[in-house]
């Protein structure tokens, strides 16, 4: 535990600088030593270059050779027509970055309440931490578009008075029941890697149970849980997507109909381009995110 | 004679089937200090526990002050407000800085204002040496730095009682030395204090009362000299024996 800080009173700065004396000039050996690792690198990199052109020219020779291609590249990638109908795929795409902003807010606290419901030991909780749990198990169980179809179409049936039939909010609902459940369980488990001897510090401070986990135990947890979070959040902006099935003009939906009325699917890859615009740059936060907290991790387990 | 901070009567302690803490009376006035000793598993950590209320006795009677802390309509949050505990494996909250550390249970617990408590937490850390580390990651300090810290903590709430489980247990041995001078300094400024502990050195200089433990049970208990210098058990001999074999007397 912790050889090179604070030996001694403590009171010492921590790696005071050393000086041995004289100008430290690199050795023979030494030199040698970099110009082979200069030479093994420069090796290196030439051969990861040539191996990348190798494997993405043979896929491009296979791609652009195949008897299909002329009529696909036609299907797919007609720019001019994809730029036409780009409009429409945005205007769409603005319905699934509006989905995502509300059902990513309510996910947020629907699943840090079930999750606290789940952990809490309390009696009084009792019936709700059952509740809870089926509810987990249960819409974490069910395919998403087979819930959006169920909510989309089953609770305009019901003819309940006051109850909407606007297929956008049946939507945004499916997807929230649906991504509460999944984000509950990634911030339990958060909840769970705390472990006891922080709360027993707490508890032992005066805090109460509430107090513990509010101060203690979430910051720790959450803290934990931000890349999968993030990743459940890159998840949730492509299924907004599924709500087209109920006949929401998304980006796909949008796409749909423009791709229908030309028999030419450049708008699908032009509402695919969009949705990479947004998760691509997401992703590589997330894994930025992931990494540092796992930096963290390691430099806490020298402490 | 004055009210002891905390007397302890035939404390009884089991988890299932397996006794921890048998038959266990102990009374601890104020400004002393009570060491035990006693090999692992012998209880001394439960008892500690127990008189926290972070562990509920199966029998027996708990006072602080001469008020049962043990009934069960107790709050347990209202006894552990005059009550400091230190472990053995510090756990200092890790997302927070050395002076939020001491800070949270002064804000929180006993409302006072941050400046108040700021002030308060930063002349502890002056008196105790570590004012350069006020707003230090506990990650950042080496682990005996940290112990202290956390002796800090439990003493900005102004405990009554100031509770230490083997603090040094988990320390490297060049590091053990700065937290026991830390200790013996609140011992001569009079803090009662109740101590788990394999320095025997240590608790010849700090105890009031030494306890021997053994199996749940206290075998012996007397001064510092009567029971490290002339034990009359044979269990406390034989403990004492393997210790100085160890190399820790």
């Amino acid at each position: 535990m912790n050889q090179e800080v604070g030996r001694g009173s403590g009171e010492e700065p921590v790696s005071a600088p050393y000086s041995f004396g004289g100008v430290w000039t690199p050795s023979e050996i030494e030199i040698s030593r970099r110009v082979a690792r200069r030479k093994r690198s420069q090796k290196n990199a030439l051969v990861a270059l040539l191996s990348t052109l190798l494997v993405l020219g043979t896929l491009a020779v296979i791609l652009f050779t195949s008897p299909g291609w002329k009529s696909l590249s036609e299907t797919f990638f007609a720019w001019a027509y994809g730029v036409e109908v780009l409009p429409k795929i945005i205007l769409g795409f603005g319905a699934n970055i509006f989905l995502t902003v509300i059902a990513a807010s309510s996910v947020a606290i629907f699943g840090l309440l079930i999750a606290l419901v789940r952990t809490s030991r309390s009696p009084a909780i009792t019936p709700f931490r059952l509740l809870a749990t089926i509810y987990v198990d249960v819409f974490r169980g069910i395919p998403m578009l087979l819930i959006i179809l169920l909510v989309g179409f089953g609770v305009p049936a019901l003819r309940l008075k006051g109850v909407t039939n606007n297929v956008f909010i049946l939507g945004i609902i499916a997807v929230i029941i649906t991504y509460s459940a999944y984000v509950a369980e990634v911030i339990r488990s958060g909840i769970l890697t705390v472990h006891p001897s922080q709360r027993a510090a707490a508890r032992s401070l005066g805090l109460s149970n509430f107090q513990t986990l509010r101060f203690v135990v979430l910051p720790q947890a959450l803290r934990r849980v931000t890349p999968p979070l993030l990743n459940d959040l890159v998840s949730l902006i492509k299924d907004t997507g599924l709500v087209s099935i109920l006949g929401v003009t998304d980006a796909i939906r949008a796409a749909q109909i423009a791709s229908s009325r030309s028999f030419n699917y450049t708008p699908y890859v032009m509402a695919a381009i969009l949705f990479l615009l947004i998760t691509i740059p997401l992703t590589r936060y997330t894994d930025r995110t992931l990494r540092k907290s796992i930096e963290r991790q390691n430099a806490q387990g020298m402490a | 004679m004055s009210i002891p901070v905390l007397s302890i009567e035939k404390v009884r302690k089991a988890f299932g089937n397996e006794v921890v803490l048998e038959d266990i009376s102990i009374s601890v006035p104020e400004h002393t200090a009570t060491v035990f000793i006693g090999a692992s598993g012998s209880g001394k950590s439960t008892l500690l526990r127990c008189i926290n209320l972070l562990e509920q006795i199966d029998d027996g009677i708990i006072r602080i002050d001469g008020t049962e802390i043990t009934a069960v309509d107790t709050d347990p949050d209202f006894v552990r407000r005059k009550l400091g505990m230190v472990f053995q494996s510090f756990n200092l909250f890790p997302h927070l800085t050395v002076t939020q550390n001491i800070i949270l249970a002064p804000i929180r617990v006993h409302r006072q204002s941050t400046e108040e408590a700021t002030e308060h937490a930063r002349a502890l850390l002056e008196r105790f040496g570590l004012l350069d580390k006020a707003d230090q990651y506990p990650d950042r300090l080496s682990g005996g730095q940290q112990q202290r810290v956390a002796i800090i903590r439990s003493l900005a709430i102004a405990p009554r009682l100031l509770l230490l489980d083997e603090v040094t247990s988990a320390l490297d041995p060049v590091l053990v030395n700065e937290v026991l001078s830390t200790v013996r300094e609140l011992k001569i400024a009079g803090m009662t204090m109740v101590l788990a502990t394999h320095e025997m050195g240590f608790a010849k200089q700090v105890a009031d009362e030494v306890c021997f433990l053994d199996r749940g049970r206290i075998v012996e208990w007397g001064t510092p000299e009567q029971i490290l210098e002339s034990p009359k058990d044979p269990r406390t001999k034989d403990f004492l024996k393997r210790v100085h074999e160890a190399g820790r007397l």
